[in-house]
C-alpha cells in the first residue's frame, strides 16, 4: 500500500507535500499502476517522487515515442488511460510523433513533460520548448501548470478530458520549480467545467426516425469504426445487428468491434477493403454508420460515392463528425453504446425489417463468391499464408500489434478478430515504428497475453531500440517481420502508378535480424521455406512462450494487397489480385 | 456568405492561439477577429468574421464547440443583430482639405479626436461598409494610417449569448 512519503511536512493538521508528490499521488488517486517515460533534469524532482512509492510501475523506454505509443496501447487494449512521463525540450519533441498517432485514432492518454522552471520560461533556458504551443494541434487539450496549487485539479481535468467524450490525449506541462514547492493536497472528487460537458445520451426523436428508417431498409448496411471499441460496445453492437440481420463491415480501426468470424461480416471496407464490404456500402439503400467518420480512405472518390441515393443514419459521439464528409440524414450525437441500447429499446416484439433484405444477401453472397482475398503460392513464402497460419496458431486468441504498410494491411485482411481492443495499429496517422512499443503497452495492460507485432523490415527499424526496453521486463512479443527487402506499400504505389520506377523504395544493407535479436539478448529466427512456416510459429508460441522471438520471414519481394481502390477512384472500382 | 461567430471562451493564456490555429490547421478564413474579456472577467468574448459556405460554418462552429475552452458559439449572422467596427484614421488636413475632411468626418458621424497643425485622427464607428465607403471617399493621398477594431456584433432582442 501507500508508503508515506519522508519530506512530508505538517502544518497543524494539514499535509504539505511537495508538487513532484502530488504528480504521483494524483496518479495513485487515478489507479495508475504504470508509467512509460524517459527522465530528464526538468522532471527529476517526479522521478525522486517515483522511486519513493512502488505503487506505480515505471518502464524505461529507449526512446521518448515509444513512451508515448507504449502508452496508447496500453489505452487501445484495455479500458483504461495510458500514462506516459517525459522531460522538456527534446523529451517532448521526441513525443510529438506518438501523441499525434493517438490523437488521429482518439485514443485516451495523459502525457506529463517536464518544463523549465516558470522564471526560466521564455528565455531559451536549457532545454526549453513551447510545449503547449508544439502539441496544440495535435492533443485533444494541454495544460501549462504555473502554480502548484493547480496541479492537482489539472492532472484531474487531464484525465477527465482524456478519457470523456470523444477520447483524446491530453498533455500537462509542469515546470520544475513547481514540482519541489510544497502545497496541500487533495484530490478533487469530482469535477465541473462549464466549457466541457460531453453528450452521452443521444436524441430520442432522432433515435425514433432511425429505427423507422432501418424497417424501410431494402439494402442495409452496418458500417462500424473504431468508435464501436472506444466506447466498449461490441457486445451491443453484435446484438444490433443480430437483431436486424443485416450486414456488417468494419473499418480498419474497427476490426473486432464485431466478430469476423460471424456470417454477417463482410470483412474490412475501405481501399483495401472487401469486394462485398466495398460494393454493399456503395450500393446500400441505408447505411447505419456507427462510431466511423467516413474518412477518405474509407469511401473512396466522394463524388463517385455521392453518386448512389441512399439514406445515412449517423451515430457518433462527435458532431463535427457528422456530416462532415458525407451528408448525413439521421446524425444522432452521442455515446455508440448508450445509443444502441436506446435503438434495441425501441425494437420490440413487432419490429420487422423489410423482406427485400433477402434478396439484397442473395446480391452480397455473389459478390462474396469473387473470393476477393485470393491468392496464389508462390516459391517464395507469401505474407498472406503467414498471416493465416500466426491465426491457426495463436487460435485468433492473440493481440496483434501492427506497424505501417502492406503487412499491416495483410494482418487486416487475414486475421479474424472476433474480439474489441485486439488489433492494435496506427489507422489515422498510419505511424511506421508503431508496432514493437505498442506490443510492451498492450503487456503492461495484458500481462498474460500472447502478443505478436506484425510489421516490415522498414517500419521495425523505426523503434528497434525498444528491443532493449524489451529485455529489460521481459516482453515475450513475437516480432513477425514480413521481410520483402522493400518499402513494399511504397513499392507498390509506384509499381502501379509511377511504372515500375522504384524510387527509394528498396531497402539494402539490412541487418542480420536474428543476430541483432541476439544481440539484444533475444531468440531470432529466419523462415526462408513454405514449410518451415508453421512449424516456427509453433515453436515460438510454445517452446518460445516466454521470450521475445524475433521471426525474420523472407517473403515475396513483389506480392501485393489486393483488393485495392486507387487514390481517387471510386469505392467499386477496386482493381482485384484476378484482374492481373 | 459572411458569417459573424461570436465565441464565449475561458479568460487563459493560450485560448486565442487554440482558436487562431483551429482556422489555420483547417483552411477557414479569418477576416477579422477581436477579443476582449467580458463582465465576467473569466470569460473572453470572440467575434470572428469568416466567410464559407453553410457546410463549412457548420464545420467551423462545430471544431469551435470541440476546443475544451470554448463556452459557447453562435453564429450572429443567422438571426437579426447589430455589428460595428471602429476605426482610427489619421488624414493630412492642411489648406482646403482640412475643411473638406472635417466635413466628410461630420457627414460619416465621425469624430475628430487628434488635432494638429496638419493632421486629424478620425474615430469612426459603424458597419465594416460604412468605414469603408470612408476611405473610398476621401482623397487616397490624404491617408497617413488606418487602424481597424475589426467587426464586434451582438444579437438583437432577446438573443443573449451568456453563459
Ligand atoms: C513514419 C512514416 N514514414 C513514412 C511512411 C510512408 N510509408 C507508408 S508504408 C511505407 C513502407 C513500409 O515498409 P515496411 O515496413 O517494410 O512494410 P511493407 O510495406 O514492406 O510491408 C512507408 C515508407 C509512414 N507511413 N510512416
Ligand atoms: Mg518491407
Amino acid at each position: 500500500m501507500l508508503r508515506p512519503f519522508k519530506q512530508q511536512l505538517f502544518l497543524g493538521s494539514t499535509m504539505m507535500i511537495s508538487g513532484a508528490e502530488i504528480v504521483v499521488r494524483c496518479l495513485q488517486e487515478e489507479k495508475v499502476d504504470c508509467v512509460f517515460g524517459y527522465p530528464g533534469g526538468s522532471v527529476l524532482h517526479i522521478y525522486d517522487a517515483l522511486f519513493k512509492q512502488d505503487q506505480i510501475k515505471h518502464v524505461l523506454v529507449r526512446h521518448e515515442q515509444a513512451a508515448v505509443h507504449a502508452a496508447d496501447a496500453f489505452s487501445r487494449s484495455s479500458q483504461r488511460v495510458g500514462v506516459a512521463l517525459v522531460t522538456s525540450g527534446p523529451g517532448v519533441t521526441n513525443t510529438v510523433t506518438g501523441i499525434a498517432t493517438a490523437y488521429m485514432d482518439s485514443i485516451p492518454m495523459v502525457v506529463l513533460t517536464g518544463q523549465v522552471p516558470t522564471f526560466y520560461i521564455g528565455q531559451d533556458a536549457f532545454q526549453e520548448c513551447d510545449t503547449v504551443g508544439i502539441t496544440r494541434p495535435c492533443v485533444k487539450h494541454n495544460f501549462l501548470v504555473k502554480d502548484v496549487k493547480d496541479l492537482a485539479m489539472t492532472i484531474k481535468k487531464a484525465f477527465h478530458i482524456a478519457s470523456t467524450g470523444r477520447p483524446g490525449p491530453v498533455v500537462v506541462d509542469i515546470p520544475k520549480d513547481i514540482t519541489a514547492q510544497m502545497c496541500e493536497f487533495e484530490y478533487p472528487k469530482s469535477i465541473q467545467m462549464r466549457s466541457y460537458n460531453p453528450v452521452v445520451k443521444g436524441h430520442l426523436g432522432q433515435i425514433k426516425k432511425a429505427v423507422q428508417i432501418l424497417k424501410e431498409a431494402k439494402r442495409p448496411i452496418i458500417y462500424a469504426g473504431g468508435g464501436v471499441i472506444l466506447s466498449d460496445a461490441a457486445q451491443k453492437l453484435t446484438e444490433l445487428a443480430h437483431k436486424l440481420k443485416f450486414p456488417v463491415t468494419n473499418t480498419l480501426m474497427g476490426l473486432g468491434g464485431y466478430p469476423a468470424t460471424d456470417k454477417q461480416f463482410l470483412g474490412m471496407l475501405g481501399m483495401h477493403g472487401t469486394f462485398e464490404a466495398n460494393n454493399a456500402m456503395h450500393y446500400a439503400d441505408v447505411i447505419l454508420a456507427v462510431g466511423a467518420r467516413f474518412d477518405d480512405r474509407v469511401i473512396g472518390n466522394p463524388d463517385h460515392f455521392g453518386e448512389e441515393k441512399r439514406r445515412v443514419i449517423h451515430i457518433d459521439i462527435d458532431p463535427s463528425s457528422i456530416s462532415k464528409r458525407v451528408k448525413v440524414d439521421v446524425p444522432i450525437v452521442g455515446n455508440v453504446g448508450d445509443v444502441i441500447d436506446e435503438l434495441l429499446k425501441l425494437m420490440d416484439s413487432d419490429f420487422k425489417t423489410d423482406p427485400d433484405v433477402d434478396n439484397w444477401w442473395k446480391q452480397i453472397d455473389e459478390w462474396r463468391s469473387r473470393d476477393s482475398l485470393r491468392y496464389k503460392q508462390a516459391e517464395h513464402i507469401m505474407p498472406q499464408y503467414v498471416m493465416e497460419k500466426l491465426y491457426e496458431v495463436t487460435n485468433g486468441e492473440a493481440f496483434i500489434t501492427s506497424d505501417v504498410g502492406q503487412h499491416q494491411m495483410f494482418a487486416a485482411q487475414y486475421y479474424k478478430f472476433d474480439k474489441p481492443r485486439r488489433w492494435i495499429n496506427s489507422g489515422g496517422l498510419g505511424t511506421m515504428g508503431v508496432g514493437l512499443p505498442y506490443g510492451m503497452g498492450v503487456l503492461m495492460a495484458n500481462p498474460d497475453a500472447q502478443v505478436a507485432c506484425v510489421t516490415g523490415e522498414g517500419s521495425i527499424q523505426m523503434c528497434i531500440q525498444e528491443l532493449s526496453t524489451c529485455k529489460q521486463y521481459g516482453f515475450p512479443i513475437k516480432i513477425i517481420n514480413l521481410n520483402n527487402g522493400m518499402l513494399g506499400m511504397v513499392r507498390q504505389w509506384q509499381e502501379m502508378f509511377y511504372s515500375k520506377r522504384y524510387s527509394q523504395s528498396y531497402v539494402t544493407s539490412l541487418p542480420d535480424f536474428v543476430k541483432l535479436a541476439e544481440a539484444y539478448g533475444h531468440v531470432g529466427m529466419k523462415i526462408e521455406r513454405i514449410e518451415d512456416v508453421e512449424p516456427a510459429l509453433r515453436k515460438a508460441f510454445t517452446e518460445h512462450k516466454n521470450d521475445l522471438v524475433f521471426m525474420d520471414f523472407i517473403i515475396d519481394p513483389v506480392a501485393n494487397v489486393f483488393p485495392m481502390v486507387s487514390a481517387g477512384k471510386g469505392l467499386t472500382e477496386m482493381i482485384l489480385a484476378e484482374d492481373l | 456568405m459572411r458569417h459573424i461567430i461570436s465565441i464565449l471562451i475561458e479568460n487563459e493564456s493560450g485560448a486565442l492561439s487554440r482558436v487562431a490555429g483551429l482556422f489555420s490547421a483547417r483552411g477557414y478564413n479569418i477576416e477579422t477577429l477581436t477579443v476582449a474579456p467580458t463582465e465576467d472577467p473569466s470569460l473572453s468574448r470572440m467575434t470572428i468574421l469568416t466567410w464559407g459556405s453553410d457546410e463549412v460554418l457548420e464545420q467551423v462552429t462545430k471544431q469551435l464547440n470541440k476546443l475544451i475552452d470554448v463556452v459557447k458559439v453562435v453564429d450572429l449572422s443567422e438571426a437579426a443583430h447589430v455589428e460595428r467596427e471602429l476605426m482610427l484614421i489619421k488624414v493630412r488636413a492642411t489648406g482646403k482639405d482640412r475643411e473638406e475632411m472635417k466635413r466628410m468626418a461630420d457627414i460619416f458621424r465621425g469624430r475628430i479626436i487628434d488635432v494638429t497643425e496638419s493632421t486629424y485622427v478620425i474615430e469612426l464607428t459603424g458597419a465594416g461598409s460604412k468605414l469603408d465607403s470612408f476611405i473610398a471617399g476621401i482623397d487616397a493621398g490624404l491617408i497617413l494610417e488606418t487602424v481597424r477594431t475589426g467587426v464586434c456584433g451582438i444579437g438583437r432582442g432577446d438573443r443573449i449569448l451568456k453563459v
